[in-house]
């Protein structure tokens, strides 16, 4: 037990400052997304269950390796800050801060992993 | 982590049935007890009411129970007309006020809980100790750093027109408690009734500390937990939309920031 008045308590450690940046990023995702989703179905599609040999003349041209690049880096980063929000939400003290770590690190690791694959089917 | 269930000695029991009046129109009520006396666990006592002898009321229905029933049933309760905003507590599921919500609103056995996630202190009256601090932590007044006039801060009829829908809310804490953002984190998210108040003053044309107010609340926990439920906007029993005041707050912080 602690001898904290009601306000001391409400007010804690004090406003962190941030949060706005992460609000807007999350929101410029989400458009972004609204026209790269539907471009990465419509060229990842039209090339699925072919040959390996047109997947790799296919994923060779421009436009469908930026548009998978693209959706591959918005996508994850926007899923890093949505799972944040949501851990933030349940989890608390060393599990939520462990939580954080482990997404990030998830996230950028599918991002590194998925452009070598394009890079190595593109060129 | 999230607590999902209720502690050992939160689960509640099937209580009393208090005897039924004589009468034909007569309706049950089923009402959370608990007391902090007796150590036992909160259990939801049965009580039967003639409807030709009660007001239309829910809370004419718990007066009636209080004094003719059973005097230890303990609730809040004070102006009777939806502007004190004591009574407010969990009805047929909704969170709002006894004193404005009909018995004819509610179909079948009427049931009555304290506010939802908050302690209780007894029967149907839930601890807003820190509800009420957080309000405190918005500062719900006029902040100005200009020399106060000779008569009065002056506003046009427009920016007053900004303050409907802000102003009259009761601080009853029907918001704030049905929403999950407030149940998981309402040590640091300060919850839909306190950003509402924050707003309220945030755009208010006569108060000169916006960017301040702004700062304060500019943090991932305060303000960012809001995820735009709704739950506030569906029970605030006075009609107001605290989610749309936080969603004018978020706007805000974006324009200082892009």
């Amino acid at each position: 037990m602690r001898y904290l008045t009601d306000y001391k308590r409400a007010t804690g450690l004090g406003s962190a400052h941030s949060g706005a940046h992460h609000h807007w990023q999350m929101q410029v995702s989400s458009a972004v997304l609204v026209f790269l989703i539907p471009a990465f179905m419509f060229t990842f599609g039209s090339i699925l269950g072919s040959d390996y040999e047109d997947v790799l003349d296919y994923y060779s041209r421009p436009f469908p390796a930026i548009v998978a690049a693209l959706t591959l880096i918005v996508g994850l980063v926007h899923f890093k800050n949505g799972a944040q929000i949501m851990i933030e939400d349940y989890a608390k003290g060393y599990t939520r801060k462990a939580a954080i770590v482990a997404v990030t690190a998830f996230s950028y690791t599918c991002i590194a992993v998925g452009l070598f694959a394009l890079v190595k089917l593109a060129l | 982590m999230v607590q999902l269930t209720l502690p050992k000695n939160s689960k509640i029991r099937t209580g009393k049935t208090w005897p039924k009046p004589e009468g034909k129109n007569i309706r049950k009520f089923q009402i959370y007890r608990w007391s902090p006396d007796d150590g036992q666990n909160p259990r939801v006592d049965t009580y039967f009411l003639d409807m030709d002898k009660c007001g239309p009321m829910v809370l004419d229905a718990l007066i009636k129970i209080k004094n003719e029933v059973d005097p230890t049933l303990t609730f809040r309760r004070s102006c009777r007309e939806g502007i004190c905003g004591s009574c407010a507590m969990n009805i047929d599921g909704i969170n709002t006020l006894a004193c404005i919500y009909g018995l004819d609103e509610i179909k079948g056995d009427v049931k009555i809980y304290p506010l939802p996630h908050m302690e209780v202190i007894k029967d149907l009256i839930p601890d807003l100790t820190h509800f009420y601090a957080q309000h405190a932590s918005i500062m719900p007044w006029l902040e100005t750093k200009t020399n106060r006039p000779a008569k009065e801060w002056r506003q046009s009829i427009d920016d007053r027109k900004k303050l409907d829908g802000l102003y009259e809310c009761v601080m009853c804490a029907s918001c704030s408690t049905s929403c999950p953002s407030y149940w998981w984190n309402s040590d640091r998210y300060l919850g839909p009734a306190a950003l509402l108040h924050a707003y309220r003053w945030i755009i208010d044309s006569r108060d000169e500390a916006t960017g301040e107010r702004l700062d304060e609340l500019e943090d991932p926990f305060k303000l960012y937990r809001c995820h735009t439920i709704m739950n506030c906007a569906k029970t605030c029993p006075k009609g107001l939309n605290p989610a749309k005041a936080i969603a004018e707050i978020k706007k805000m912080m974006v324009e200082r920031v892009v």
